[in-house]
């Protein structure tokens, strides 16, 4: 018998806390296969930040550093110039990187740190119960915009991908999803070319996960994947914004 | 480096520091300390090491954090406003059993207040500064020597206790140009940096660096831990200097500048025929309570001298035995408001039986 589909070895063998639906697993998944592919693992450490992402060291056979909220690219740049033979990555929420974190995630990346910022972007604070996160959509109604987000009142959304390609110390931003086995396909080749990027020095790499979260949004799993598909995607366009090697 | 040198007090923070062995420093430029970065911008990289101008002192201390982590030996410092900034960082750093070092160039407050001299975060520093209930190490020096001296020993015994270390100085012995002896690292025998992050190899275990902590009872083990280890470093890490203690009446209390302005009083005590001592606490964190217990057997009366409306007196108070009185005189910080030693020479005249 062929065996088609195994756990990576990057993974724990164990059960997540994520909620039926959520997307963390899959983004997990294709972290866990990029240090596989390169065989890096054992010289990965992530850096967990505050939110849903915070067990990291609960899921990766890594080892791990717990991030003040907000601030995982700045740990992390402790991390790698410490250890600068290391692979790091940190691994952020919306409301982490994109509200409480702007400054660390904006001046990491101009420094051209050499690290891999993976950021999952599911409009909300999942961990705190589905509050307004600064990639909130407009006229989304959450615990802290229950009449809809106003943007004349909370701005717009950021649009995270997009805004770090326009810093020189970039050397690769992309935006990705997986809710469609053609997403995953697409999000698995450029989260590989973002630790590639780490692995050959070429500085700072970024990739957006745009993500489920069924529980607060209030939504069946499925019908969660079609918003994603439908409402997120043609406002957070997929692709890749920034290609040092293209320059 | 050997001889003496004429160096400023924050020169003489950023020399150790490099003697200490530090790789990482990371920091922001805030008066009166910024002479510490540009020393060690200058400095550090020619030694291997790294250093960064941090976006801010949150970037800074979170910096430290990650290198610490990693298990190099990692500093940052500041001045009042950054200190506060840096809280939340100091904590999670005490909440991970992380050392590293912090200096404190203290200036007056609250808000932007000034660049003077001020004692007044001696509650910040003392008292953990950050939210959670924990304790960092306090090292008061008086002197550009012990400026050099106690950052060293700062390294030493954050990696020792695991505990963040902080070197509690002022405007005036981070300004003032003393001569000094860059002595070498004395031996220190440290423990293996086993917990750090480096790759969890096959074979080896998987390190954490976390604060987190939400097993049943684990927290409250590690509190009940981290207060065995508070009353370890008081037993066997307390420091403190007496001058002319043994026969007298009265001992002047203060540290850093104060506790030297405060010997010059007392040595004008002394030639006036008054039965004078001064005690000056060297940690403040572990504070040096059995001297205090100790000496206030026999010495009835104590006289606590800060730049603040007053903050050590606390501990003092704590320390004494019962039927001590502690007087007080204290010059909040600000432009003009550091005593003279004939001033404080006539507060010890009014309280001196």
């Amino acid at each position: 018998m062929n065996q088609v589909f195994a756990r990576s070895p990057s993974l724990k063998d164990v059960q997540t806390h994520f909620c039926p639906g959520c997307h963390h697993g899959s983004v997990h998944r294709l972290v866990a296969e990029a240090l596989d592919e390169f065989a890096i693992r054992e010289r990965t450490i992530g850096c967990a930040s505050v939110g849903c992402s915070v067990f990291l060291y609960g899921y990766f056979n890594i080892d791990v550093v717990e991030s003040p909220h907000g601030r995982a690219p700045a740990v992390a740049t402790g991390v790698k110039r410490a250890r600068p033979d290391s692979i790091v990555f940190t691994y952020q929420g919306d409301g982490d990187l994109a509200a409480i974190g702007t400054s660390e995630i904006i001046h990491a990346a101009n420094r051209g740190e050499a690290i891999t910022v993976i950021f999952v972007n599911n409009t909300t604070y999942g961990m705190t119960g589905g509050q307004m996160a600064p990639t909130t959509m407009p006229g989304q109604k959450t615990s802290t915009s229950p009449y809809g987000r106003d943007i004349k009142n909370d701005g717009a959304p950021f649009k995270m991908a997009e805004l770090l390609s326009n810093l020189d110390g970039v050397a690769f931003s992309a935006r990705v999803a997986v809710n469609s086995p053609k997403n995953v396909l697409s999000a698995k080749k450029l989260i590989k070319t973002a630790f590639r990027y780490q692995v050959e020095g070429r500085g700072f790499s970024f990739i957006e996960a745009l993500a489920a979260c069924p529980t607060n949004w209030g939504m069946q799993p499925l019908a969660a994947n079609e918003r994603l598909a439908d409402e997120m995607i043609p406002y957070f366009p997929l692709g890749v914004y920034k290609n040092s090697a293209n320059l | 480096m050997s001889g003496k040198l004429f160096v400023k007090g924050n020169e003489a923070v950023a020399m150790a520091a490099i003697e200490a062995g530090v790789r990482c420093y990371f920091g922001y430029p805030i008066t009166p300390q910024s002479d510490i970065p540009e020393y060690l911008a200058r400095e550090l990289p020619r030694t291997g090491g790294t250093f960064i101008q941090a976006e801010s002192e949150i970037g800074a201390i979170n910096m430290v954090l990650g290198a610490s982590a990693a298990g190099v030996r990692a500093m940052t410092s500041s001045s009042g406003p950054g200190i506060s900034l840096k809280q939340e960082g100091i904590s999670y750093m005490a909440g991970s059993e992380l050392p590293g070092v912090i200096v404190d160039i203290m200036r007056q407050g609250p808000g932007l207040g000034g660049i003077d001299a001020s004692q007044a975060d001696y509650w910040q520093a003392t008292r953990g500064g950050g939210h959670g209930g924990y304790r960092i190490i306090v090292l008061a020096p008086g002197s550009v020597q012990e400026m050099y001296d106690l950052t060293m020993l700062a390294f030493d015994l954050s990696d020792s206790y695991r505990i963040p270390a902080m070197v509690l100085a002022d405007s005036v012995l981070g300004q003032m140009k003393e001569s000094i002896t860059p002595n070498p690292r004395p031996f220190c025998e440290l423990p293996q940096k086993n917990w750090a992050v480096r790759g969890w190899k096959d074979g080896m275990s998987q390190n954490v660096v976390k604060s987190l902590k939400l097993g049943d009872g684990e927290m409250e083990k590690f509190h009940w831990e981290m207060h065995a280890r508070y009353g370890l470093l008081a037993e066997k890490e307390s420091r403190w200097e007496e001058f002319r203690t043994n026969d007298a009446s009265l001992i002047v209390t203060a540290f850093g500048s104060t506790a030297r302005i405060s010997r010059t009083a007392v040595e004008m005590a002394r030639e006036a025929g008054l039965k004078v001592g001064l005690l000056r606490p060297i940690t403040l964190f572990p504070f040096p309570k059995k001297v205090y217990q100790d000496l206030s057997k026999r010495c009835k009366l104590f006289l606590d001298i800060e730049l603040s409306t007053g903050q050590m007196i606390d501990d003092v108070r704590l320390s004494v035995q019962r039927d001590t009185d502690v007087a007080f005189y204290g010059r909040p910080p600000g432009a003009g408001s550091l005593p003279t030693p004939e001033e404080i020479f006539e507060q010890i005249r009014k309280v001196y039986k």
